[in-house]
């Protein structure tokens, strides 16, 4: 009798590959719950609370994507800005020239940051390391610089959404927070059902030993252009949800390397390399906004600091402090042998 | 009292064990071998002698004091030098510094520039070439008048042949008198059986992190060597 | 065009002060200082306070400042960027990102967004007349002078001192040369106040030059790293070829239309990472 083995089927006899437990399970209802329950939100909840759900929405996508490329594709950047702006620009052209509905351009936009993504790559690629970081920050201004001399789109001092004027308010708002829920949950299942793959393991093979995995036979190149380029449609789709829920973009606020900072804080106090990592540091970050940013410099400093000593005195972030402390694993992407 | 002393050292990488209790002496004078398998622990107990590995505070002894787990820049100004294996010698720096950097301990001692290009007359034809740029026997060279240079009692050589064709190989073991000649100590960690038994007084034969055998050089017989070597 | 060459080699002058302190950061402990621009600003507006309390040369006020400057950047590496170091380069990098931006927001809540510069005593407007129509300014000049200086300065230490064998061998092997009764971390903070003090000089003579606001520091970065990128890592003359190169690309991007001058650098400086990513003088190791 033959039988077709899966994948995660071929291991030894009597050795189990669990995948799941049943704290994962749980968080998997609680979630499905919560995203139902904040479906509801625009019958009952204030103006105020959507938009600031979807500026959150933006953070944390974002964040996400960039917690895919350094903690599990080992590619520290800071210049994913570059993306998040060309989506921004994307959408925006689609919507004010192209005559696209800008919520259908959104997705659009991310495909076309992640299309822009391979050329850049090429260039970014020649870097390793540190410089690496750097060197996408200086592709993100050549971005910044070349969109502030695109009259079309009003050159420097930027330009205003005008595809979504003829739309009510609430109505506009409504589906702009229905949108990033949508982008938000499609972000979450993206980078989940990516690292479950067997890419997502030869990621962490390539992570874990970079030489080592080449051996095994692994094309390291071709899947960390591959990350490059999701985490890039993730940049672009976090750019374009934004700046629709903006209706005005500049070079400055789309290609700014706040993104990047504001990414880099919350991985790092949430924790690198796991998912759940993002969505800590995102609640986190959202606190300390609300209460604190009102301290402006003081606030960014306290920031600033904060994260020093994370990285210093909590390597594994907070998140992942808890995580060895306490076992807890709510996004199972690793394979338990037994 | 013996010069070096461990006793029921054990070492790990991380979570794995590589030395399960390895009892070592060494008498001041001697010259002693330790012979094993790739991954028997031999590197290990060197590196653990030199603080590059963990090791308890008691668990190693020189001159009657207690060494385990000072950190090298305390072991060597002590007197104890390593050889390292695959040599290391610093590739941004020439061979005449690769030599200066040994001298960083400033121990006394009979040893200088002078005496180690008088032992290695090629090594000073070749002082301002980058260290790496020569063949591996001249390397190996370096590599043991780099050790040389602070001045040691005890002198560690990690597998000494390694990558290095026999005849090299015997050039550079014929420098081994003129180390020895005030009294220096040495250990010297080999995979072949041959050189370590002809050069040595006493024989270890490490195998999977354990003392399998222990001897004098001139009575260990072939057999007893290979059982030893591998765990039969 | 000669004048646009001068005048970008003079620029070059500059960005190869901003560039030293990173390369050497760099090439003894591959630390990435992303905070580099901002502790120039620092270092400017450290001068600016200085100054503005005694009234003195800034010549006399940079020399007080240095043992500050070394002082600094040897607690900081001692104490806080030592603990970064390793194989992973994100540590370093977030903890010097969270530095930048801790310096950029003290910096403006103590002297605000106003830009600031320093009395240069009439140096920055003194000229020098070269040939029969050709002057050039006498601070500029003084750049340049003091940047070749400081590159043959550094390149003696590395080649010629016991200090700079010993930045070479930790850079090299770090487990090694603490066999050989190096201590890598006190080394490592050696270098780095060193860096600190290229770093003070680059900040005066920037705060002379022009004006130094808060928020600067990160476009200091970027002029700093594409100078080192185009040299070529792990040399210093590299560094200061890659800086004139920087200079002279921005003059003429500046000649062709004001608003381009920084892109064409940025242009130039991808084009020479696709052409020739190691750099036009790489060092090689062995």
């Amino acid at each position: 009798m033959t039988e077709r083995l899966r994948a995660s089927q071929v291991v030894p006899d009597g050795v189990l590959v669990e995948q799941s437990t049943r704290a994962s399970h749980a968080a998997l209802a609680i979630g499905i719950v919560l995203v139902a329950f904040a479906a509801t939100l625009p019958l009952w909840g204030e103006s105020s609370w959507m938009r600031e759900f979807v500026e959150i929405a933006c953070y944390f996508i974002f964040a996400m994507m960039w917690n895919l490329l350094a903690g599990y594709g080992g590619m520290v950047s800071i210049g994913q800005q570059a993306f998040f702006g060309f989506g921004g620009y994307v959408m925006l052209a689609l919507g004010n020239f192209g005559g696209v509905n800008p919520f259908v351009a959104i997705p659009i936009a991310a495909l076309a940051a992640a299309l822009i993504a391979a050329p850049v790559s090429w260039i970014a690629f020649r870097l390793q390391g540190g410089y690496f970081a750097i060197g996408t920050w200086v592709i993100a201004e050549v971005f910044r610089l070349s969109f502030a001399n695109v009259s079309a789109v009003g050159g420097g001092s930027g330009t205003s959404l005008t595809a979504l004027r003829g739309i009510e308010r609430a109505t506009r708002e409504s589906v702009t927070f229905w949108m990033a829920l949508a982008c938000v949950v499609a972000a979450i299942a993206l980078v989940y059902l990516f690292l479950r793959s067997k890419q997502g393991l030869a990621l962490l093979a390539i992570r874990d030993n970079e030489v080592a995995a080449e051996s095994q036979g692994i094309p390291v190149q071709r899947v960390k252009f591959a990350v490059y380029v999701v985490a890039a449609f993730g940049a672009g789709l976090a750019g374009a949800l934004y700046f629709v829920g903006n209706l005005r973009i500049s070079p400055d606020a789309a290609f700014s390397v706040n993104w990047s900072a504001f990414a880099i804080f919350m991985v790092v106090i949430g924790g690198i390399g796991r998912i759940e990592g993002p969505i800590v540091g995102a609640l986190i970050f959202w606190a300390l906004n609300k209460f604190f940013s009102d301290y402006g410099s003081w606030y960014l400093m306290g920031l600033g600091l904060l994260a020093i000593v994370v990285t210093i005195y909590f390597k594994q972030g907070l998140w992942g402090w808890a995580q060895q402390r306490w076992g807890w694993v709510l996004f199972p992407t690793q394979r338990t042998l037994r | 009292m013996p010069l070096l002393e461990t006793s029921g050292l054990e070492a790990f990488y991380g979570d794995a064990q590589a030395l399960f209790g390895i009892d070592f002496h060494l008498d001041a004078g001697e010259l002693v071998a330790i012979i094993g398998a790739n991954g028997a622990g031999k590197s290990t107990f060197l590196k653990s002698l030199t603080g590059l590995v963990q090791a308890p505070r008691d668990a190693i002894r020189f001159d009657g004091e207690p060494i385990g787990g000072l950190p090298p820049g305390d072991i060597v100004k002590r007197g104890i030098a390593l050889v390292p294996e695959g040599r290391r010698l610093f590739p941004s720096l020439s061979v005449d510094e690769n030599l200066l950097m040994g001298a960083n301990a400033k121990r006394p001692g009979p040893w200088n520039l002078q005496r180690l290009y008088a032992m290695f007359p090629i090594l000073e034809q070749k002082r301002d070439e980058p260290a790496t740029a020569l063949s591996g026997g001249q390397q190996q060279m370096v590599a043991i008048g780099r050790a040389l240079m602070s001045n040691p009692t005890v002198l560690l050589c990690d597998e000494l042949s390694l990558g290095l064709a026999p005849i090299v190989i015997r050039e550079i073991y014929a420098a081994m008198p003129n180390i020895t000649a005030e009294g220096m100590t040495v250990v010297i960690v080999e995979q072949d059986v041959a050189t370590a038994q002809q050069f040595s007084q006493r024989v270890y034969c490490f195998q999977e992190g354990r003392v399998s055998l222990h001897g004098r050089s001139d009575t260990l017989t072939r057999e007893q060597i290979s059982a030893a070597y591998f765990g039969m | 065009m000669l004048e646009t060459i001068i005048q970008g080699l003079l620029l070059g002058g500059l960005y190869c002060l901003f560039a030293l302190g990173q390369s050497l950061m760099f090439g003894v402990m591959r630390l990435t200082n992303t905070a580099q621009g901002d502790f120039i600003v620092l270092g400017a507006f450290g001068a600016i306070a200085l100054a503005s309390l005694v009234a003195l040369h800034p010549a006399l006020i940079t020399i007080m400042l240095l043992p500050v400057a070394f002082g600094v950047g040897y607690v900081l590496q001692r104490h806080v960027l030592n603990a970064t170091l390793g194989h992973d380069p994100l540590p370093s990098l977030v903890v010097t990102f969270g530095l930048a931006i801790v310096i950029q927001n003290a910096l403006l809540e103590v002297f605000s967004a106003d830009p600031r510069s320093l009395d240069s005593d009439g140096l920055n407007t003194a000229s020098l007349t070269i040939g029969a129509d050709f002057a050039v300014g006498v601070l500029p000049l003084v750049i340049f002078t003091v940047a070749l200086a400081a590159t043959a300065a550094l390149q003696w230490l590395f080649t010629r001192t016991a200090l700079g064998r010993s930045f070479r061998a930790v850079s090299d092997d770090r487990e090694i040369a603490e066999l050989m009764g190096l201590n890598a971390k006190q080394v490592y903070a050696l270098a780095t106040g060193i860096a600190f003090m290229l770093i003070l000089v680059a900040g005066v003579l920037q705060a002379m030059r022009t004006t130094v606001s808060p928020s600067d520091g990160p476009l200091l970065l970027l002029f700093a790293f594409e100078a080192v990128i185009i040299g070529g890592m792990g040399s210093f003359w590299g560094t200061f070829v890659g800086a004139m190169v920087l200079g002279i690309t921005q003059q003429i991007g500046f000649r062709i239309d004001p608003g381009w001058g920084i892109w064409f650098g940025h242009l130039v400086f991808l084009a020479v990472l696709v052409v020739r990513p190691q750099g036009l003088f790489p060092k090689t190791r062995g």
